[in-house]
């Protein structure tokens, strides 16, 4: 066999792992009863949620809690099925998470509750907001 | 009074240079394809002038756009939401390009200035490399053509007026309606390194159309080879261009954004790199074409690839399609259409003239031996693509989803959880595979080797290296296995490519410049691996308790970062950490504090309220000071263990177009590693304090008391004939106390006032956010010689902060600068065989 014929083979068989790598790894957006079907399950990928803050009537954010020495908080998200579920975020609280409309959480369920490793935040942006006067 | 005037100036500009570019198309074709010379020159010279026309044009555009934004005219949409009145020129030059419309003219601006580079130096190629430049312009022109045709809208034009673009009340009762002032530039992008990095990231990207279209004339007028010598300098000159621009965009997110690093496998960045990483590949099979007629059919497709990635990139960044994905994409324009159109206008028409052409193409039949120099490189270009599509594949995620959903199908893929991890794990074998290709490759590229030398001429090399390394290894005290492969990989690189150098160099040191990029290369592959691999959290905190109303959770969650409480020390590895207090950044430099300042309307506006002594200069109570009211600086003051001191000042900085508070890292750099500082949370200065309840406590003179645990003192009670400056009146009678608060560090004077006006009494507050306490006079007992405060506290002011330490990370940008340059010997040398071609009036 030609010695491009076996090159060729491994170029193509590395771009097919890249491929299954890239489907294996890549991370999908679920609602927190999948998430929680899929820890039951004992599937541990993280995956993205996305939602928003638990607001009272008043429109008052209920459920946030940071930790005594501020280095963590819990907060309750509602998803988009209006399921609620309490996140722990093992980071300090942005100082603007608050006024965030959309939050998106990436990781797991750890034994009921949803431990997040990464929060990916959507504030108002000025184009929706602001009008000329 | 609104200028309607220079509007339409530039959109008669606008359209003059789309028509001009329209009819260039038509002009090069001819010059092309006619029969005759005589009239190819004919069509050739008209095609010189419309290409004129059209950068005319062009230069009208940005001259008239400029206009507008300088002299703010914010009745103009552009101006308005790019820019305002407070900047200065060098971020008004920069609110040029942060809309999309801008970023298309910069490009058009560019390719404007290659095509006459191209029209006055190349007679042989013109026709045929200005038919794409043409096609090109034609295109990015009407992305801001602004016409609408029914429902269907060609290009968003930079020209509309601020009451086109907005449907705002106030146009129905005044429809010449100015604003006062523009909604200003995004404060992130008001760094230096945001008026130089995109100019130069858009040369990169107009620079590879000069390859491509060479390629594409080689193709259609059948000199297959002849394209290979005038695009070569132009690819090195791409890629040494481009790969500044990257670097330049990874340096200011080091510097500017709290991520913790220069690089973050968004989606935006990763559009860059892949474009690079296949023209990088491209130049390596042609340079091996140029030595030994091979690899012209990867030159060809490599080439092409290069510009399509670049049209794929734009269309990505540009479309929307990235959504949520990604930090930085532009706000989505309605020009997915045209962006779409344009793609695939570029990539149909390669692909049918490559197919079209393939037999044709000469291709040499015999078989790469592995001892020969083509198969090396050729190793390397390949691993340079694979490189490419492997961060290609998951960047397209939110295409392949949007490709789906177009069709009806429900997608929910996203990127992987961890990106870092999951690009790592390829990227960092890819960098091994490179670092020996390209060491291995420059001693076969140099001399003709047999089985048996080779082993001669590489011992020395390798001895060394695993010398170097092994010292290496043992100094850093490295465990992780593959980290020492990569190390080994990358001295290897540089001892190998060092020893050709200096072979060479003795020689004729214009060929220098691959072994110099090489040596670069490795440099810079040592300076991520300890930047990244060995960055040290030096800010960890083992006690961290976790946090949640479930008891199940696992508690074994490090926390990475300190709360800092003011100048309170806190003990962090080998440093000691104090906390000083908010600052604010003078226009005139320095930073003062904000507690000494009091707030006015205008934020960057602050009056000083007591004495400060600065080092130039002091301040007088009263007096107005000028500052950057939206950045907010956190003094940490940092004691090491030997002694050393300095302070940092991580800043916070309240940005309405990122939706929030925004954490800049301050860098204390060392020529072996920066330590990287920055908050990760702070109390949100701009929000009001929520006090506790007011709590009454008898004080008398002398005496010592507690407030918010802050050793505190009444010092005096005296009557004044005024308050904050203003006279009292009448028979107004009013006393201020003088109230001391041993902070640690810094005692802190609050002065209440109680006034009596017309029988009644009056208490005027004082507050001090720093220490959290806000007090009033509430009663003065004569007959007890005591006083009754009102103390209302808070949280004293505290942040949450975040450090690391980064090694080697220098090497990183040493080596950016080493690959750069010898990228520019191999520009050099390539430019002077050109020279010479021409000279001979080959080219």
């Amino acid at each position: 066999m030609k010695k491009s014929y076996i090159f060729g083979i491994i170029v193509i068989a590395a771009a097919i792992m890249m491929i299954v790598s890239t489907a294996g790894d890549a991370s999908s957006y679920v609602t927190f009863n999948d998430a929680h079907d899929m820890a039951l399950d004992g599937n541990n990928t993280k995956i993205h949620v996305v939602g928003e803050l638990k607001k009272s009537v008043e429109g008052e954010i209920i459920g946030l809690n940071p930790s005594d020495d501020k280095l963590s908080f819990t907060f309750i998200m509602v998803d988009e099925n209006g399921m609620e579920q309490e996140v722990f975020y093992n980071e300090p609280m942005p100082a603007d998470f608050k006024r965030s409309e959309q939050v998106v959480v990436i990781g797991s369920f750890q034994k009921g509750t949803f431990v997040a490793d990464k929060i990916l935040m959507k504030c108002p942006s000025k184009y929706q907001e602001e009008t000329v006067i | 009074m609104i200028h309607t005037t220079i509007g339409d100036i530039g959109h008669l500009f606008v359209i003059i240079s789309f028509v001009a570019a329209l009819i260039s198309i038509f002009n090069f074709y001819k010059a092309e394809k006619s029969p005759l010379p005589e009239l190819q020159k004919g069509w050739l010279k008209n095609g010189q002038i419309t290409f004129l026309l059209h950068g005319l044009a062009v230069f009208g555009i940005v001259i008239t756009l400029f206009t507008i934004i300088s002299n703010h005219y914010y009745e103009y949409f552009y101006a308005w939401s790019h820019s305002s009145r407070a900047l200065p020129v060098e971020y008004i030059i920069s609110s040029f390009w942060e809309g999309q419309e801008g970023s298309f003219l910069l490009w058009l601006f560019w390719n404007v200035l290659l095509g006459f580079i191209i029209l006055l130096t190349n007679k042989k190629w013109a026709p045929s490399v200005m038919l794409s430049f043409a096609v090109v312009q034609a295109f990015l022109s009407s992305m801001i053509l602004g016409v609408v045709i029914g429902d269907f809208k060609i290009g968003s034009s930079p020209f509309i007026l601020l009451r086109e673009a907005m449907d705002a009340p106030i146009f129905n009762i005044n429809p010449d309606y100015v604003p006062e002032d523009g909604t200003g530039l995004n404060p992130l992008l008001q760094n230096y390194w945001m008026v130089i990095h995109p100019p130069v990231l858009f040369l990169g990207y107009a620079t590879t159309l000069i390859p491509f279209a060479y390629a594409i004339g080689g193709l259609w007028k059948k000199d297959f080879k002849g394209w290979v010598r005038p695009a070569l300098p132009w690819a090195l000159f791409s890629a040494a261009i481009l790969g500044v621009g990257i670097l330049m965009g990874g340096y200011w997110a080091y510097e500017t954004l709290n991520f913790e690093g220069f690089w973050n496998w968004d989606p935006v960045e990763n559009a860059s790199l892949v474009p690079w990483l296949v023209l990088v590949a491209s130049i390596h099979t042609m340079i091996t074409y140029k030595k030994s007629e091979t690899a012209l059919k990867a030159s060809i497709i490599l080439v092409l690839s290069v510009f399509l990635m670049v049209l794929y990139a734009t269309f990505m960044v540009r479309s929307g399609v990235l959504g949520e994905s990604s930090v930085h994409s532009f706000t989505d324009l309605g020009l997915s259409g045209q962006l779409l159109l344009y793609l695939l206008s570029f990539l149909i028409v390669s692909i049918v003239l490559a197919v079209v052409r393939w037999k044709h193409i000469p291709s040499t039949e015999k078989e790469v031996s592995t001892y020969s120099r083509e198969f090396w490189i050729f190793m390397g270009a390949t691993l340079l693509c694979l490189m490419g599509f492997q961060i290609l594949l998951p960047t397209s995620i939110p295409v392949y989803n949007s490709i789906i959903q177009s069709f009806g199908g429900i997608s929910n893929l996203a990127p992987p959880a961890d990106q870092v991890e999951f690009y790592t794990k390829w990227q960092m074998w890819f960098a091994v595979g490179l670092a020996i290709l390209s060491g291995t490759g420059q001693f076969f590229w140099w001399q003709k080797m047999k089985k048996s030398e080779v082993k001669e001429s590489l011992l020395f090399p390798i001895l060394i290296t695993l010398m170097i390394s092994a010292l290496i290894i043992v100094l850093a005290g490295m465990t992780n296995i593959p980290y020492i492969i990569l190390v080994i990989a990358a001295v290897y690189t540089i001892v190998a490519n060092a020893k050709i150098f200096f072979k060479i160099v003795k020689s004729n040191y214009k060929l220098s410049g691959g072994a110099i990029a090489h040596i670069g290369l490795g440099m810079m592959l040592l300076g991520i691996l300890f930047s990244t691999g060995y960055s040290r959290t030096i800010s960890l905190n083992e006690t961290g308790l976790l946090l949640t109303n479930s008891e199940e959770v696992e508690d074994n969650f490090n926390q990475e970062n300190i709360p800092l409480f003011i100048n309170d020390p806190q003990t962090m590895g080998e440093y000691t950490l104090t906390y000083r207090g908010r600052f604010y950044e003078t226009h005139s430099g320095g930073y003062v504090k904000a507690s000494y300042l009091e707030d006015t309307p205008n934020e960057n506006f602050k009056i000083v309220k007591r004495e400060i002594q600065r080092e130039d200069e002091n301040l007088i109570k009263g007096d107005t000071l000028e500052v950057y009211g939206a950045n907010h600086y956190y003094k940490v003051d940092y004691l090491h263990a030997s002694g050393d001191k300095f302070s940092l000042f991580p800043r916070a900085q309240i940005n309405a177009d990122m939706g929030g508070l925004i954490s800049s890292p301050d860098i204390k750099r060392t020529l072996t590693k920066d330590l990287y500082t920055h908050v990760s949370s702070v109390p949100d200065p701009t929000q009001e304090i929520e006090w506790s309840e007011a709590k009454e406590m008898d004080v008398t003179f002398g005496e010592n008391f507690f407030l918010n645990d802050f050793v505190t003192v009444l010092e005096d009670v005296k009557r004044v004939e005024e308050i904050e400056g203003e006279k009292l009146k009448g028979n107004d009678l009013a006393v201020r106390a003088t109230i001391k608060v041993y902070g640690d560090g810094e005692d802190y004077i609050l002065n209440p006032y109680y006034l009596i006006r017309d029988n009644m009494a009056g208490r005027i507050s004082d507050e001090n956010r720093e220490i959290g306490v806000k007090l009033n006079i509430e009663n003065i007992k004569p007959e007890s010689n005591t006083f009754t405060l009102s103390v209302r506290t808070t949280q004293k002011d505290y942040i949450i902060l975040k450090a690391l330490e980064k090694p080697l990370i220098n090497l990183l940008w040493i080596g950016t600068l080493v690959l750069t340059f010898g990228f520019g010997m191999a520009i050099f040398r390539r430019y002077s065989e050109f020279y010479k071609m021409k000279r001979k009036g080959l080219e």
